[in-house]
């Protein structure tokens, strides 16, 4: 019996989330005894697979099969499939992200293992195998059991911190024969140097507030100091004032930084929905009734345009900038 | 071109969460019960989209009780051909998957159409364990789906932006913003989906891998802090100091 952790990386560089993932998937290793390995899927190059000792991984396995490189999660959930075998592995772990939404039910059909996805914390092995997701849009918490032999969890990221250990684990490369990818990846849209909004630990975030798309350049200035990813509110995003891909809350992405800042936003349920689950938020709104108050650790009531620059200067004047 | 579209029965987005019968079963006084946004806005709708261009028939799904038949009435009401509701309760994904893996087996379809994940349970689940149990493949998170013949092209999301990908149909998609246009049923389309073939299939026995104990409410938020509009150093301290977050 053991604990495998599927370790998601994107152009050769593991992913925060992947690790966090794996850190998660020690401490059950640790709490039920039982080894844990790392699986990485594509081409990573070696320094990126020597961290994951630091991480908790007593062994790495590195598959880097040519059906891996276009994106197809049927492939993964089959590589994954046979590495669980190999292992023996009882526990399965993926983050809750892209890859792993994909994935993760596949290998589920494939392993006749309960899922639970967006788990937020350690199972309970005491009660057989029961575990906390977030469900209701982070509104609410269920604890679900695992009833089959295997259990399949995906991660919800940020909530489970980072523990580096400083070992390190062998890597061994996994070679096994897996079906061909029918999912072919003909190009790909990125923004480039920008931090990804899953992963990022401080989000600053702007809504209808904002007045117009060419007000940015103020909210992305702050973003910058503070080294966050940017977000916004639905309408913001329906109007095209800012790409699809940062509209965050009910219907667009669900977001745990560790500090979420609102610019201009009223704070509608549907936006809290996505993200509740922040550490610390802070709301700047000129009107002191915004609901956004409510679920607020920290406020400043006033006008955006005023206090927006300067909140950016102090934070640079605060790294020494 | 024969498309199906999953929908399921979730509590509208504003509705009070709380919890009944020792916290184990969803308190549904006075909720009001919507199709899932993601289903409905943008699965559904893309399917009618691709109805209206190329005559593709499409047809509803949904695994629940009779509570669930009015809400596959209003998704009929947008144009749709057809409707089946698996008489089954629970909420188990797998075996919520496994029902309509079997429904599709018996009908044969060539684009299967979820959406990215409901509302209340957040599993984002039934999609890819329709597409493993019917071995055909699975694009999930799309914010764009076309067809050429027999072949799809779907941007899907990733970290920091998209990727544009391709597959054969058979196919399972799940959906999310972007796929859709948004629109609502019109009066002709409220007035015939009375009509619409509409039946109830009693459900296979299978298997279920897990079970939701109980719930609970997050602790809730100690109250906001309020700090003086002309004091934004204040706020970087707080955070720095009190919060420990930058
Ligand atoms: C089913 C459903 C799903 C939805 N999903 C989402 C979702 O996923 N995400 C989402 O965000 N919304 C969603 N919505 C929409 C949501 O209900 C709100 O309409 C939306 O979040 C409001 O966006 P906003 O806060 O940017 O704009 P508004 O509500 O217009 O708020 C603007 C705020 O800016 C403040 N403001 C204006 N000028 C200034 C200034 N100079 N300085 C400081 N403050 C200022 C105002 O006081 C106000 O509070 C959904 C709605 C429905 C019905």
């Amino acid at each position: 019996m053991s604990v495998l952790v599927y370790v998601d990386q994107q152009d050769g560089k593991i992913k925060k989330a992947a690790l966090e993932a794996l850190s998660y998937g020690a401490a059950i290793g640790s709490q039920a005894n039982l080894p844990v390995s790392a699986l990485v899927a594509g081409q990573v190059p070696k320094e990126e697979l020597d961290r994951l000792g630091s991480f908790g991984a007593g062994k790495v396995l590195h598959a880097s099969n040519g059906e891996l490189k276009s994106f197809d999660g049927a492939v993964h959930a089959a590589l994954l499939k046979a590495a669980a075998a190999k292992e023996n592995a009882t526990v399965i772990v993926l983050s809750h992200n892209f890859h792993g939404k994909d994935i993760a039910p596949q290998l589920s059909v494939l392993l006749r293992a309960g899922l639970v996805t967006g788990v937020i914390s350690l199972p309970d092995l005491s009660a057989e195998f029961t575990v906390k997701k977030s469900v209701f849009s982070g509104k609410a918490v269920a604890r679900v059991k695992v009833i089959s032999p295997v259990k399949i969890l995906t991660l919800s990221p940020n909530s489970f911190p980072l523990t580096p250990s400083g070992k390190s684990a062998p890597v061994e490369k996994l070679e096994v024969a897996l079906p061909a990818s029918r999912v072919k990846v003909t190009s790909v849209e990125k923004e480039s140097g920008a931090i990804p909004l899953p992963e990022a630990e401080i989000i600053v975030s702007g809504g209808r507030g904002m007045k117009g798309p060419e007000n940015w350049g103020m909210l992305e200035a702050l973003a910058q100091a503070l080294g966050a990813a940017t977000a916004c509110s639905r309408p913001v995003a329906d109007a095209g004032w800012r790409p699809h891909h940062e509209h965050v809350g009910q219907t667009g992405l669900t977001v745990r930084p560790n500090l979420y800042v609102a610019l201009g936003i009223s704070g509608a349920i549907q936006h809290l929905a996505g993200v509740n689950g922040s550490k610390v938020i802070v709301v700047i709104n000129k009107d002191p009734e915004a609901p956004f108050f409510k679920a607020a650790d920290y406020g400043l009531v006033g006008d955006i345009f005023q206090i927006v620059p300067a909140l950016t200067q102090a934070v640079k004047k605060f790294k020494g900038e | 071109m024969k498309i199906l579209v999953c929908i399921s029965r979730t509590a509208d987005t504003t509705a009070k969460i709380a919890f009944t019968s020792n916290n184990t079963k969803f308190d549904e006084a006075d909720v009001q019960f919507i199709i899932n946004p993601y289903d409905e806005w943008y699965a559904l709708v893309r399917a009618l989209e691709m109805k209206e261009k190329d005559g593709a028939t499409v047809q509803l799904i949904s695994v629940g009780g009779p509570e669930t038949d009015p809400l596959l009435r209003r998704g009929l009401s947008y144009g749709l051909d057809s409707a089946v509701r698996v008489n089954y309760s629970g909420s188990d994904p797998f075996r919520i998957a496994s029902e309509i893996a079997a429904w599709v087996r018996g009908e044969g379809f060539d684009l299967i159409l979820t959406g990215k994940e409901t509302i209340d349970y957040n599993g984002s689940s039934v999609g890819g364990m329709i597409a493993a149990l019917l071995g055909v493949p699975f694009i999930s998170l799309a914010t764009k789906l076309d067809l050429a013949g027999s072949r799809a092209t779907v941007h899907r999301e990733m970290e920091g932006g998209e990727e544009i990908c391709e597959a054969d149909l058979p196919l399972v998609v799940s959906c999310q913003k972007g796929v859709a246009e948004m629109r609502m049923p019109n009066i002709r389309g409220i007035q015939t989906a009375r009509s619409k073939p509409f039946q109830v299939r009693e459900p296979e026995s299978g298997e279920e891998l897990i079970q939701s104990l109980d719930f609970e409410l997050p602790p809730a938020k100690a109250g906001v802090k309020l700090v003086p509009a002309d004091q934004p150093e204040e706020l970087v301290r707080l955070l720095h100091e009190e919060a420990r977050v930058i």
